[in-house]
């Protein structure tokens, strides 16, 4: 059993979920009060790593983010160091592979929100940043918490996109899901139904919530 | 501090084209069938909704004026506007509504709570309170923010007759310690005549100063007390 594996399959998905909350969170906004032409077109694109098959988005991040990729190529020279096969890189992958599952939950919230709230901060000389904070953040905070629940289960569950762009490296790059992978290859099927086992509670416990939050909602 | 506005908006049924003067000190009251444009006007005056072509000037500040491409945001134009079934922030307490954007002058809500009969509900969520009690929170809310023009928005008809009145009197004596101007949007005739200092009735998005005389003539022949009430204001609050 892999326990640094598991660990580290932890530490990325906790990693991920947070800076996806910050990102998310006023991108949602946009998405659910502002009527920018061209919306449908941005979110279908947001949208995309729903639809593609893990393999696909794994292989364009890996062009993307190899040393001739613009945004590897930038990392390069910011910090010296390659992207490919690191942490950091897996959670950058992660981040963009889940971004889908962190919008719907969070812009469904917002849209539920009455709209003469909204209204009647303005009224009462709330600039936008504040009907934010002060307005929407309080009265969206299930949908909100649905929403990191599910990127965090999904960044757990990752496996082809990390594969092809973060590999196998132990303590670094070999995720839980990975690890199983290599598991079930290696023929120590004992380790993997271990791994496998400790992951089902986890998930199990989590959806139970996402469950509750988004009822009590309603 | 006087409001003036002259404004044209194209709704789906008509034109509303409006042009009035509210004086400091006077609660205009407007009134006409459902649907004639009063809420419209309303936003159009709170920057919630923006006119084809319009002006609009309290004291010597600009608020809109299309030609000149001038818009103040909701924001900068500090009204106090009570809308009908506008509901309070859920996430917090009567206290918190009420002072939702007044910064430190706690004494203030303290003394409107205490003045609109909810202070001892000020823990409560709005969910915790009757509509009527809601309602005098949303007049605090108003009223907190020092506002320098208030309107009210049918603020009292989704309310039971009883606690309608109490607070119509309520307004009424409030009324006289107001240093602004009031515009308060009704549909009903009685509560027009009772609290108006002017009346302004518009239909199908024109003022038109004889529809309360017409629409009280026609119910005259079926109903004779109704012609005494409109004589007689005070009278009218018992039909």
């Amino acid at each position: 059993m892999d326990w640094t594996a598991l660990f580290l399959s932890l530490k990325l998905a906790l990693v991920a979920t947070t800076i996806l909350m910050l990102v998310t969170a006023p991108l949602a906004c946009l998405m659910a009060y502002s009527r920018l032409p061209g919306k449908a077109f941005l979110e279908a694109f947001i949208n995309l790593p729903l639809a593609m098959p893990p393999t696909v988005v794994g292989f364009y991040l890996l062009i993307m983010m190899g040393p001739e990729g613009w945004l590897g190529g930038l990392w390069t020279r910011a910090t010296g160091s390659p992207l490919l096969f690191t942490f950091t890189g897996i959670v950058i992958a992660s981040i963009i592979y889940s971004i889908p599952f962190a919008l719907q939950p969070m812009r469904a919230a917002f849209e539920k929100i009455d709209p003469r709230l909204i209204e009647s901060a303005r009224i009462l000389g709330l600039s936008p940043p504040a009907i934010f904070a002060r307005v929407i953040i309080p009265n969206s905070l299930n949908g909100i918490a649905a929403s990191a629940i599910l990127v965090f289960l999904h960044t757990l569950g990752a496996f082809g996109v990390i594969l092809m762009v973060g590999g196998s490296v132990p303590g670094q790059t070999r995720v839980a899901s990975v690890a199983i992978y290599e598991a079930v290859e290696t023929l120590q099927y004992g380790s993997a139904a271990m791994m496998s086992l400790a992951l089902l509670p986890i998930c199990y416990i989590f959806l139970l919530v996402v469950h509750r939050l988004t009822r009590s909602q309603s | 501090m006087n409001l003036q506005i002259r404004i044209r908006k194209h709704l789906p049924h008509f034109e509303l084209s409006i042009d009035v003067n509210c004086p400091a000190e006077t609660m205009t009251v407007v009134i006409g069938p459902s649907g004639a444009g009063k809420t419209t006007l309303m936003r159009i005056i709170a920057g919630l909704d923006k006119p084809v072509e319009g002006f609009i000037q309290f004291g010597d500040e600009v608020w809109l004026d299309t030609k000149r491409r001038i818009f103040l945001p909701p924001q900068k134009r500090r009204l106090g506007y009570v809308f009908q079934d506008y509901p309070l922030f859920p996430h917090l307490s009567i206290h918190d509504n009420a002072a939702f954007a007044t910064g430190a002058r706690k004494d203030v809500v303290q003394e409107l709570l205490e003045r609109f009969g909810i202070r001892h509900l000020q823990d409560r969520k709005p969910d915790a309170v009757s509509g009527g009690e809601r309602q005098r929170c949303a007049i605090c809310q108003a009223l907190a923010r020092e506002p320098r023009l208030l309107l009210l928005d049918e603020p009292f008809s989704a309310l039971d007759v009883f606690t309608r009145r109490d607070l119509r009197d309520e307004l009424r004596n409030l009324k006289e310690e107001l240093r602004m101007p009031v515009i308060y949007v009704t549909h009903d005739v009685n509560e027009a005549l009772y609290l108006a200092d002017d009346l302004l009735p518009i239909v199908e998005g024109r003022v038109d100063r004889e529809w309360m005389q017409r629409s009280l003539v026609r119910v005259d022949d079926a109903r004779p007390e109704r012609a005494k009430a409109v004589r007689e204001p005070r009278l009218s609050l018992a039909y």
